[in-house]
């Protein structure tokens, strides 16, 4: 690793609650406002103790995730004897790494030991894995506790988290809407202040999405940067894991701890972690060029979010930026591509889920056969979503249409890498909304999958070429929080965090405040 | 580029999934939908364009060829829907007419 993490509770408290908040008293409430540097930064100073910080969580949950149901399963014993360690081992003079005893809320598409996965899924209701994902290896070495695991679109596949069999997750901000998805537990958990830190995936947008749209900063980082051993397949040369977070510098922290090679995953790549924490810290953008991507505005992008991206791009500029437009003509291509890429992904990767070796399994009469059983056992397992995509993966990998969709799909990806390579000679970042519009009502696209597929416009190139993406808060629309995107070439995740760790400064200095403290009381 | 209701069952069929009637009366039209929204890819990628399959270019990844622990038996099996004699147990995969 070649950072050197040492969190700032000066600057990364900011506004907000700071450590000498917890202090003395401690009380619970002013506890879970404090951000995941803040948190480390008090238990280190021996001003608050991890199981204070873990209790104060567990609490939170009990009181507001009736309301918010980010949470599918809560592991408070496992979580305070991980507290209690942490504890015991900073009495006893051991130094701690830059998250101990920081609670964490985990997506339920990643296996830990001692606690379900699900994915969200009938089919896989109660299966406990057997081993720990290395994200969840590596956040346990980082003495980071685990709370438990929360909510998600089924198998990764939405942008509402609608689509879990578990019931719909509500967006704090407004708990009629969507917290999005599928990492739409996750960011309602952090927003909800029921955790810091969540760790999400993003295949799509299922990270920055989530967060855009409950006000949060989240990361995908650069495919290959983090491993995704554990991680259930979706689409597997799309997935990626990644944090969430209430702070630049928070997310700085849980991607340093979580990213870095890893042998068990054959696509991670053997590259040192730029160092995410330092440019999080820097908070200088002068000279820095900024690409505004101009495929991604106009037709279908709310007024609102245009207005506060505009806005935000104006505070780059006086923050010494160097803003251009840039053009990235296949982009509009990209939506298709991926609807057509990650469910044929999909098709082959969830054919794992067959009734023999784990999970589910309807009709086994001791006369019915194994594909018999199958058919029942995914028709009984699987929603609607993960139907349509099975089967959409199906028919776009099928002899005589395979050219036509799947080989074509796979062409336009070239195309938009092109466009990056393209545009990083001329910039150092891309930025643009990171949704065309805010949180929409539950249950209103539901039924009309090609406008809940728009939601990923803006999203999904990253994906594609593989490059990391940050969406962090810009603004409110009508109460609802919008974000803007940033973009950077693969393995330049640094730039990123430079870049966002300046616009937040500066847009919090101007409202007075980080954005999450205009969310309404729970 | 149509799709029909007996395309759909077709599909099903080839992914071991089961359908009822009316997730086929949902689905055809819901696929017909998304297609035509995804034919837009045949629009620009010409012939000589190579495809991406993948966005690191990493092929043949090895480990060293040396034994490692494993998960024991007992636990792979922990989650299993049936086992009998610490192996899996599934139901009849031949068709005893045949």
């Amino acid at each position: 690793m070649t950072d050197n993490p040492t969190p700032s509770a000066t600057t990364t408290a900011a506004a907000t609650t700071t450590a000498a908040a917890a202090t003395g008293a401690a009380a619970a409430t002013d506890v879970v406002h404090l951000t995941a540097a803040a948190t480390a930064a008090a238990i280190a100073a021996g001003e608050l103790s991890a199981v204070e910080a873990t209790q104060a969580a567990l609490d939170r949950i009990a009181k507001v995730d009736d309301t918010i149901h980010a949470f599918l399963h809560v592991d408070a014993e496992g979580a305070l004897a991980a507290a209690r360690s942490v504890d015991e081992r900073r009495a006893a003079g051991e130094r701690l790494g830059p998250l101990a005893g920081v609670p964490l809320a985990l997506k339920d598409v990643l296996t830990a030991r001692g606690m379900p996965t699900t994915c969200g899924s009938r089919i896989l209701e109660g299966w406990h894995a057997p081993y720990d994902a290395t994200v969840v290896s590596r956040l346990r070495a980082a003495d980071v506790v685990l709370l438990g695991k929360v909510n998600m679109d089924e198998f990764a596949m939405g942008s509402s988290t609608e689509n879990s069999a578990y019931g719909p997750t509500r967006n704090p901000w407004d708990t009629t809407r969507i917290p999005g998805g599928s990492s739409g537990g996750s960011a309602a958990a952090v927003a909800a202040l029921e955790a810091p830190l969540a760790i999400g995936t993003d295949t799509g947008g299922s990270i920055r999405q989530p967060a855009a749209v409950c006000g949060l900063v989240g990361v995908k980082p650069t495919y290959g940067g983090v491993s995704r051993y554990g991680l259930v397949a979706f689409s597997s040369s799309l997935d990626q894991a990644g944090p969430l977070a209430r702070t630049v510098t928070d997310a700085a922290l849980l991607h340093a701890a979580i990213a870095g090679h890893d042998p068990l995953d054959s696509t991670s790549v053997d590259v040192p972690v730029p160092a995410v924490v330092a440019a999080a810290g820097r908070r200088d953008i002068r000279g820095v060029r900024v690409g505004v991507v101009r495929e991604l505005a106009g037709d279908g992008y709310d007024p609102g979010v245009e207005a506060a991206f505009t806005a935000a791009v104006e505070t780059l500029t006086a923050l010494g930026a160097e803003v251009v437009e840039v053009s990235c003509p296949h982009f509009t291509y990209a939506l298709p591509a991926y609807y057509l890429i990650a469910p044929s992904e999909c098709s082959s990767n969830l054919a794992r889920f067959d009734a023999m070796r784990f999970g589910l399994r309807i009709g086994d009469d001791g006369q019915a056969g194994a594909e018999e059983v199958m058919s029942r056992t995914r028709e009984a397992g699987f929603g609607p979503e993960v139907k349509r995509r099975i089967i959409l993966g199906t028919y776009a990998l099928s002899s005589g249409y395979y050219d036509a969709y799947y080989g074509q799909a796979q062409k336009v990806r070239t195309l938009i890498s092109r466009d990056f390579s393209a545009a990083f000679e001329q910039v150092d970042v891309l930025v643009s909304p990171t949704t065309p519009t805010p949180a929409f009502p539950l249950g209103a696209k539901v039924d009309d999958p090609v406008a809940m597929y728009l939601s990923d416009l803006c999203t999904i190139p990253s994906n594609l070429a593989g490059g990391p993406a940050m969406s962090l808060p810009a603004g409110l629309v009508d109460g609802l929080p919008v974000g803007i995107q940033i973009m950077a070439p693969p393995f330049a995740d640094d730039r990123l965090y430079l870049v966002g760790g300046a616009l937040e400064e500066a847009l919090d200095a101007r409202r007075g405040h980080p954005l999450l403290d205009e969310a309404p009381a729970l | 580029m149509g799709i029909t209701r007996d395309e759909v069952a077709h599909l099903a069929r080839l992914s071991r999934m089961s359908v009822t009637d009316d997730e086929l009366d949902a689905l055809a039209p819901q696929l017909e939908a998304i297609l035509s929204a995804v034919a837009r890819v045949s629009e620009v990628a010409a012939a000589d364009i190579p495809p991406t399959s993948h966005a690191v270019p990493l092929t043949n990844v090895f480990r060293p060829d040396v034994a490692r622990p494993s998960l024991p038996a007992a636990e792979a099996l922990a989650g299993a829907p049936a086992t009998e004699d610490g192996r899996f147990r599934v139901p009849r995969i031949l068709d005893p007419d045949e």
